[in-house]
């Protein structure tokens, strides 16, 4: 018997829930106001829900089918597992998608999908849903579609005219283990999608020659997710990874996701609690790496064995290993200098550096700026303040790590 | 004496605006203000204080228009001090410091933008928290919904515009404690008043919390971070948060069970799939040109394949009498899988146009067939291969060489000269030469136009611009040369022998 749709919602969107990325940022700014129909991207992305896992619902996030010819270990959908199968007929797609839009849940679609008799098929189907929301219902809102590997460049073009957002997921950060729990899975060809899509987005931003536009194509980038935990990789084969993928094709975002544990789980793979804390300390060091000035290098050369360490956040690790560069003088060094600060964002060195030609600033004027004055008083001098001998303590390590938990007896 | 200005609040900006402008006039300091917000139970006549004077007669004041952007957020807040606090900021802003609002550490300006911030979140979280149910339309009219939200500032009017650009193609009315807006096709009706609470039920909230219920992944429960976004005053007008105790609750007991649940033993269509996947085939000795070709793109010689993108393998006529060695493919030829069409190869293109070489003619390849770079940011810098890599790749170039069968090889760079000749030399010894290959082939060497790049002084560019054009003149007469006697003809004696 067929299953409802509400039992189709259920399993598709269950199956959705290990890719991380749920952003809708960063694309083209449209709206309906002059064509009378629905929808609008208005640059910054809106999150209309939180799960209690902590994440951001911002997109119907769902598989066009979890049925799927691959076998990858890691994956709640490869064909050797015994999930509930399910699919979604291109029509069901579209009609919750604006649903859910018109009742403001959601700012658009994440279409994913198993892949079902050949990639192309596949990614057929998908650019079908897309170009239905955008071409027949005339929808504004916001689309991500998942490529399929090895589908056809022509289908990723036509995909890139209707989706805000393409991505396709490396899933392990080397190409052994890739091999190893990816079978089917050919890493250079999934490097090679990401270049070919880089080259396409680059030709489109190129004004053409008979009208001087730019062609609308994948306005909000590409993006890919690497998963924690599932292999042996270090925190450094991880993060140099994503280096290489943010210089060679210009990526908006990897996405880090804690190997969760998944229904009826391979035995190739650990059954233990999410690495949360691990993934965090990713996306900080991802952070540093994008928006500080920091080399990988620097931010994983502080431990032997390649991993950050999972106490401290990687900025305030790479400070105490580095106390000869403190403190630093918020009245007078460069920004670089500001942005190693442990506790100084963007935001704040940017407010200080504004503020700077008109006063000399105190550590209260900091906190004023929304700062951590715990955080930072060891690393600053700042007009009438000196941590004087506060920066060598040899026990400064430990005002910063987290407080020893009681053991709970049995 | 003290003056009274009273505002009626809730959220417009011009009635302080105007009050704010008319006591700027006349001098009047921030502490001679009593700002109230008008209260029509309490309104009485106030004989202690001096009404707002006339504005209108003294001199205006030009203040900086990022002062009328933080004002009007700041004025839809909804603590009482925000009149009095703006006024305060306007008049410090004009009398002592034109520059204040760019020292955020300033006690005044660090409270206009907390309230800014506070009113943008609350503006924010109206965009992505009201829920519309639908109602019922007369036949033939537009769908309509219908929205209750409880907003903790003014924020209406700002935000009403959002909903207007978003669902156009609808009719919808939000409702809320401080002020309502309706949507008709053609008019936007916004009203400060208190709106009553519509009541609607729509079947679709059940999919939604399907969907909310399922996307959830019970073993990372972070119900902290959920509600640092998702306060639970937003809550109650939410359909799907009346899930979120048992969600919660559940959590921990559904991942031990599926952690105690052993593995299952795959359906036989998993079995069907693994056998329907083509064994890997072994490769066969490549004999021609193409079947080389496809076997280089799966080479794992040497590591430099796990970085890069793809082998870029050599291109042009495969039996073309000339073949080009450059040192390795760069970021374009990298993402593009071609030899020669990044920065350095336009360069040599334009430079072969210029002597007439016609790139037609020439197979064009690379010693090391992989991209070897540093990530620096949004870029990659290209690295040097060293002798291992050089010495593993050359196994591709020696079959290319023995299936192009070229008469000329001519070398760009160093990095050419050490895979062709297998010794390293330093290039300005043995630049400009021609020199013996086995198999009555001739060498000629050269710099690597990439080098030309990088020569920041330009005198010296156009110098050794100079120089590379005359080597690709020498070039373009050895092919000359080549096609024109036959090929054991080829006098030796003109090539330079070290």
């Amino acid at each position: 018997m067929r299953k409802s749709l509400k039992d189709r919602l259920a399993i598709l969107s269950d199956a959705a829930k290990y890719d991380a990325s749920c952003a809708s940022s960063g694309t083209a700014k449209r709206d309906s106001a002059a064509s009378g129909g629905l929808g609008s991207t208005e640059g910054s992305g809106i999150c209309h829900a939180y799960a209690p896992d902590g994440r951001c619902i911002s997109l119907l996030k769902i598989l066009m089918t979890n049925f799927c010819i691959y076998d990858c270990a890691y994956c709640v959908n490869r064909s050797s597992s015994n999930v509930e199968r399910a699919r979604f007929t291109a029509e069901e797609v579209v009609w919750l998608t604006i649903e859910f839009y018109r009742r403001n849940y959601i700012e658009g679609l994440f279409l994913s999908s198993g892949i079902i008799r050949s990639s192309d098929y596949t990614m057929e189907e998908m650019v079908r849903i897309a170009r239905t929301l955008r071409i027949t219902h005339g929808f504004r809102g916001y689309i991500h579609l998942k490529t399929i590997p090895e589908a056809s460049p022509a289908l990723i073009e036509e995909a890139g005219l209707y989706a805000d957002r393409l991505s396709i997921n490396i899933e392990l950060p080397t190409d052994a283990g890739i091999a190893r729990f990816a079978p089917e899975k050919r890493p250079a060809n999934i490097r090679r999608s990401m270049a070919d899509l880089r080259l396409k987005i680059e030709d489109a931003g190129e004004p053409t020659l008979q009208t001087g536009r730019r062609k609308r194509f994948v306005p909000a980038g590409q993006s890919t997710q690497m998963i924690v935990g599932a292999d042996g990789a270090s925190d450094a084969a991880i993060l140099s990874t994503s280096a290489r993928l943010y210089g060679s094709y210009d990526l908006k975002r990897v996405y880090y996701s804690a190997f969760s544990p998944i229904p009826d789980a391979s035995r190739n793979l650990p059954l233990v609690k999410p690495p949360l804390m691990r993934e965090h300390r990713l996306y900080q060091a991802d952070w540093l790496y994008r928006f500080y000035g920091f080399d990988i290098n620097e931010i994983v050369s502080g431990r032997e064995d390649g991993m950050l360490d999972l106490d401290l956040d990687p900025k305030l690790a790479w400070a105490l290993a580095h106390r000869a560069k403190f403190p630093v003088d918020i009245n007078r060094a460069a920004r670089e200098m500001l942005l190693r600060v442990p506790g100084l964002g963007t935001k704040a060195v940017k407010s200080i550096l504004s503020a700077r030609p008109h006063r000399r600033l105190r550590l209260e004027d900091l906190a004023r700026l929304g700062v951590s004055i715990r955080k930072v008083k060891a690393f600053v001098a700042a007009e009438g303040w000196s941590p004087l001998k506060l920066t060598d303590r040899s026990d400064l390590r430990t005002m910063f790590e987290p407080k020893p938990q009681q053991l709970s007896l049995l | 004496m003290i003056h009274a200005a009273v505002i009626e609040g809730r959220g417009a900006f011009e009635p302080w605006r105007d009050a704010a402008r008319a006591l700027l006039q006349t001098g009047i300091a921030p502490d001679a203000v009593d700002w109230r917000v008008f209260d029509a139970a309490e309104a009485r006549l106030d004989f202690d204080a001096l009404p707002v004077p006339a504005g209108g007669a003294g001199k205006t004041s030009a203040v900086p228009a990022a002062f009328l952007d933080l004002a009007a957020a700041a004025i839809c807040h909804s603590d009482p001090a925000r009149f009095a606090l703006l006024y305060r900021l306007l008049w410090r802003l004009v009398h002592e410091e034109r520059l204040l609002l760019r020292v955020h550490a300033d006690a005044d300006v660090a409270a206009a933008r907390a309230m800014e911030k506070s009113v943008r979140r609350d503006a924010h979280k109206m965009t992505a928290f009201v829920r519309f149910r639908e109602i019922v339309a007369p036949p033939g009219a537009r769908r309509r919904f219908v929205a209750w939200f409880e907003p903790e500032h003014f924020i209406v009017a700002r935000t009403a515009p959002f909903f207007q650009r978003r669902f156009t193609d609808m009719d919808w009315l939000i409702a809320t404690p401080k002020g309502s807006a309706a949507w008709d096709g053609e008019r936007l009706t916004v009203t400060p008043e208190p709106a009553a609470r519509p009541e609607a039920e729509d079947a679709t909230d059940d999919l939604w919390r399907i969907y909310y219920s399922n996307i959830f992944n019970p073993a990372r429960l972070k119900v902290k971070a959920m509600q640092a976004e998702m306060p639970k005053k937003y809550w109650k007008n939410l359909p799907e948060a009346r899930l979120i105790p048992e969600l919660i609750a559940e959590a921990e007991t559904r991942v031990a069970e599926m952690a105690a649940r052993q593995a299952t033993t795959p359906l036989p269509f998993h079995d069907r799939l693994q056998s329907s996947f083509p064994a890997e085939t072994l490769p066969v000795p490549a004999n021609n040109w193409e079947a080389l070709r496809n076997q280089a793109m799966g080479c794992t010689r040497c590591p430099l394949h796990c970085h890069a993108t793809q082998t870029v393998f050599g291109e042009g006529p495969g039996d073309a009498e000339v073949m080009i060695v450059g040192e390795q493919p760069g970021d374009q030829e990298d993402l593009a899988g071609r030899p020669f069409v990044g920065p350095a190869g336009k360069l040599f293109d334009r430079a072969a146009g210029e002597v007439g070489l016609d790139r037609r003619r020439l197979y064009v390849t690379n010693a090391v067939k992989h991209f070897k770079y540093e990530p620096r940011g949004k870029r990659r810098i290209h690295q040097k291969p060293n002798m291992g890599e050089i010495e593993h790749c050359r196994w591709w170039l020696a079959k290319e060489i023995d299936l192009v069968k070229p008469k000329l090889i001519v070398a760009l760079g160093a990095t050419a000269y050490a895979a062709l000749t297998g010794e390293r030399k330093p290039l300005s010894e043995v630049r400009g030469q021609t020199l013996a290959m086995e198999g009555d082939r001739a060498l000629f060497v050269t710099v690597h136009p990439s080098y030309l790049l990088r020569i920041p002084d330009p005198q010296k560019k156009e110098v050794e611009w100079r120089n590379f054009l005359e080597d690709l003149k020498a070039v373009t007469c050895l092919m000359q040369a080549a096609s024109m006697t036959e090929e054991d003809a080829l006098p030796r004696a003109r090539l330079a022998i070290p």
